[in-house]
């Protein structure tokens, strides 16, 4: 009977003899409840359900999902600081402060949370404020969709975050490879928590892919020809259909590995006809594309900041545009370059040694763009671009690391090592990160009405730099001396002095976090000085700068007419003052709080299915259900903005007469 | 429902037809069709994969009963075509056909639902259910992702003939009786693969 109701769930399942993280989680319920008094106590809390997360806009959508995506930065780049403390001590006779048990599960959910809740929030957190603004549209082709999927992320991450003080996270990796992440060798929730995790916010993660793509396909303006679109949203196309294409393994992979956890079958266990190797194939072939489909958007991002800065068209769009698909192609064939060491054969090895070469090709070409974009420009050295040459320099190193590693002998010695832990972080943080951070500073005045301060910007961005070299260069190094990833402990004393450098630098990072932190409170008090009222602070080339800063709910008054690739480009320099048409009323999608509620019903679902809570999983999704039901039989879903609003709005937004290009406002 | 496309994107305001918003739903239904296409390809590589992986328990040649999923393939096929029947009557605008021939298709659809709970049953009773092997775990997925399938999609033609006799032919039926059309011709073809793939060749018949 006490099965029945609690499920495996026991108060023992709070970690309390566990002070650090007893500490951390005191702490993160302190914050929580202090936001949640500031929010109450200012009265903020309707105004929050009401404008924000109900909001079907798609520019608010987008926002929130930024927003979870940093607070998740900060618990993933915590684990970071952990493990790097921990190695840093715990060489011979000394332990360290981590017990091994809790190590694993720090790295696992490090891995995890970086890659699913703050890379990809991230992306489509900018790709949703971005994509119709540069295409010229008032919102996504479903914008209810885009909440439903928005919330269900949040459910997804509240679930692993949930697992820090009821029960653990796995201790698996971030990969999960069986059979030690089978019932057998893992009995806890942990797996479990990572699976429903996982499992929940991929399935939003596939809706917004085909929410994108049909938006981009058939909502572009009139005029938007392929080759007119601009190469953000290109790139959100190509990485919209590597989404289609490798979320649906991931969803079969994680359904089979709950199948065999829960109900005992035998996909992936060692014994009764299991097969380990399929879970690695099958994960790596949702695992490599989906590193591309986290680099993608940035590469898109670093094109258009560059353009922008440097004052010239991006060169070679046309190639960036093949370059990006080419891409795509190749990340569907390489997936065995994970796992060189696990038997397939040298034949089987060449073949995915190269394919994984080729790759190159087509990123020299995106690197060589940029290069020869900048190249004669006049380069205007602000945040957004000093991301960019960051990314440039450093990426080359870490895709140079690559092609050694994609040489299957190579290989096989530094499989598995620091090395490959240097490698995929140099790609991954200059790659995404550093890109992620350029459109958040290059795009958050079209959202908030200022810029960003640019001082505290250029310092985060120089700390992060540096502590990203300090942090991860010692770790090739490590790779070559023997070190093997995933260490709690060891007891080799030339490794300390790497490990402590690598310590060194994370915690230049950290001083770079801060500065971003500091960077935004300074910027929302300076915010009158630093406003924007051109709605064009960059002198930008594509259609989101056509419109006033912030942007308002409809994006375009009229809907643009495209003649030219970087069409606002070409209009400023016709020198024509746009036609002033008559406003007409605009026709929105109305709030709705049915995201939220089916993101709280998925969060009950997974947590359901984590700890055997039957009729918990049964009573959410007969409430999922009933949820699409009320969704579907509801004729309301828009809303009508009379013209005299629009006028009223668009009038008091371009309050000043768009003033030319003035280029002190960018750099103080 | 009133038409959001029109405010959306390329059409405008001056030219919104009810037809793009269709369009804009019937293209994201086709691409969810594709990505589940994916998943049962996922699935059928796990088939391949373990299909052979017995462990000493019974083979597919053991436990196939081929008349009686002939049986039950004819039931799904019939369904497919009642529900062509019915989508002609939608065209007409017959609705009283149209509801004979939409309850035809969910009849077979339980027909097909039912024999394949059975046969589950008796596999499970005889001792080889899917935690048996893991050729068995691969053939219960596959098959049962399927069937979960149909199961979902008879709910929702329940739905749908309901709002029917109630409502009539609205705008928003018309669209989504064409979307559930889609998905049960889908369901069709996984099952054609399904059963050339698991039954015929898996079974060695
Ligand atoms: C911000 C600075 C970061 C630091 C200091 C950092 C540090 C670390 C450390 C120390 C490890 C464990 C290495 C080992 O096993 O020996 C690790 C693993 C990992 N990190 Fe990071 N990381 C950072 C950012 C990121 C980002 C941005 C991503 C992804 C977008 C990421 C993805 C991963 C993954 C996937 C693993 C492997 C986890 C596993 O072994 O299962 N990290 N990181
Ligand atoms: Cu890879």
């Amino acid at each position: 009977m006490e099965t029945l109701i609690f499920g495996r769930l026991n108060y023992h399942d709070i970690p309390y003899d566990n002070p650090i993280i007893m500490a951390t989680l005191g702490g993160a319920i302190m914050l929580l409840l202090v936001v949640a008094f500031l929010v109450w106590y200012h009265g903020q809390w309707s105004y929050l359900w009401r404008e924000w997360f109900t909001s079907l806009d798609h520019k608010r959508i987008g926002t929130m999902y930024i927003v979870l995506s940093l607070i998740m930065l900060l618990r993933g780049f915590a684990d970071a600081l952990l493990m790097r403390t921990q190695q840093a001590l715990a060489e011979g006779g000394v332990a360290g402060y981590l017990p091994p048990e809790h190590y694993n599960q720090i790295f696992s959910a490090h891995g995890t949370i970086m890659i699913i809740f703050v890379a990809m929030p991230f992306f489509i957190g900018l790709m949703n404020i971005v994509v119709p603004l540069q295409i010229g549209a008032r919102d996504v082709a479903y914008p209810f969709l885009n909440s439903v999927s928005f919330w269900l992320t949040v459910a997804g991450a509240m679930l692993v975050m949930l697992s820090l003080g009821l029960g653990n996270f796995s201790h698996a990796g971030w990969s999960a490879y069986p059979p030690l992440s089978e019932k057998h060798y893992s009995p806890g929730p942990g797996v479990d928590y990572w699976i429903w995790g996982l499992q929940i916010g991929g399935v939003g993660t596939l809706m917004t892919g085909i929410n994108f793509f049909v938006t981009i396909w058939r909502l572009r303006a009139p005029g938007m020809t392929w080759m007119k679109l601009p190469i953000f949203s290109w790139t959100i196309l190509v990485t919209t259909l590597l989404i289609m294409l490798a979320f649906p393994v991931l969803t079969v992979l994680l359904a089979l590995l709950s199948l065999d956890r829960t109900l005992g079958l035998h996909f992936f266990t060692n014994h009764l006809g299991g097969n380990l190797m399929l879970f690695t194939n099958l994960f790596w072939i949702w695992g490599h594309p989906e590193v591309y489909i986290v680099i993608l958007p940035a590469f898109g991002i670093y094109s258009e900041v560059t353009a922008t800065f440097s004052r010239k068209p991006l060169f070679g769009y046309t190639s960036m545009v093949y370059a990006s698909l080419a891409i795509a192609t190749l990340s569907f064939v390489v997936w065995l370059h994970h796992f060189f060491t696990m038997g397939a054969g040298a034949n089987v090895n060449a073949f995915f040694g190269i394919a994984t070469m080729v790759i190159a090709v087509p990123t020299g070409v995106k690197v060589f763009n940029w290069i020869f974009t900048i190249y004669r420009g006049r380069l205007e050295f602000t945040t957004p671009i000093l991301w960019t040459l960051g990314f440039i320099v450093t990426f080359c190193i870490g895709g140079m690391t690559g092609v050694l590693l994609a040489v299957p002998g190579a290989d096989f010695q530094l499989h598995n090592s620091e090395f490959l832990i240097a490698h995929f972080h140099n790609m991954l943080i200059p790659g995404a990160l550093f890109g992620y951070f350029a459109g958040y500073a290059y795009w958050f005045p079209k959202i908030f009405g200022f810029r960003l301060n640019e001082t505290w910007g250029k310092r985060a961005f120089w700390l992060w730099l540096v502590g990203f070299y300090l942090a991860f260069m010692p770790l090739y190094a490590l790779g070559f001396m023997g070190m093997p990833r995933r260490l709690v402990h060891y007891d080799n004393p030339l490794w300390q002095p790497y490990l402590v450098t690598a310590l060194v630098g994370t915690l230049l990072i950290f001083a770079g976090i801060l500065c971003q932190i500091l960077q935004l409170t300074l910027s929302i008090q300076q915010r009158r000085l630093l406003q924007e009222n051109t709605g064009d602070p960059w002198n930008g080339r594509t259609l989101e700068w056509s419109i006033p800063c912030p942007a308002p709910a409809w994006n375009f008054a009229h809907l643009p007419t495209v003649h030219a690739r970087d069409d606002f480009h070409v209009t400023k320099q016709s020198g024509q003052a746009p036609p002033s048409l008559p406003y007409s009323a605009i026709l929105l999608p109305a709030a709705s709080g049915l995201g939220p509620i089916m993101g709280a019903l998925a969060f009950l679902l997974g947590f359901g299915l984590v700890w055997y809570l039957w009729w918990m999983a049964a009573v959410a999704l007969a409430g999922l259900v009933l949820c699409l039901l009320v969704r579907s039989l509801d004729d309301e879903t828009e809303f009508l903005i009379p013209a005299t609003t629009v006028e009223a709005t668009e009038r008091a937004l371009r309050r000043i007469a768009s003033s030319p290009y003035n280029a002190s406002q960018v750099s103080q | 429902m009133k038409s959001l496309s029109q405010d959306l994107g390329k059409n405008g305001n001056d030219y919104a037809t009810e037809d793009t918003h269709e369009d804009l739903t019937l293209l994201g239904f086709w691409l969810y069709l594709m990505t589940d296409c994916l998943l049962f390809c996922a699935l059928f590589a796990t088939w391949a994969v373990l299909h052979n992986n017995t462990a000493g328990g019974p083979s597919a040649h053991d436990i196939i009963d081929l008349p009686y999923v002939l049986i039950e393939t004819l039931c799904l096929l019939f369904s497919s075509t009642a529900n062509g029947i019915a989508m002609m009557a939608l065209q007409r605008r017959n609705t009283r056909s149209l509801l004979g021939w939409l309850g035809l298709t969910g009849i077979l659809g339980v027909f097909f639902v039912a024999m394949e709970l059975h046969e589950f049953l008796h596999l499970i009773e005889s001792g080889n259910g899917p935690q048996r092997s893991g050729f068995l775990s691969s053939f219960f997925t596959l098959v049962g992702t399927h069937g979960l399938h149909v199961s979902i999609g008879l709910l929702w033609l329940l739905t749908l003939w309901v709002q029917i006799s109630r409502k009539g032919l609205t705008a928003p039926i018309h669209s989504r009786l064409q979307r559930f059309s889609l998905f049960w011709h889908f369901l069709d073809l996984v099952w054609v693969a399904v059963f050339t793939f698991v039954y015929l060749i898996g079974g060695d018949l």
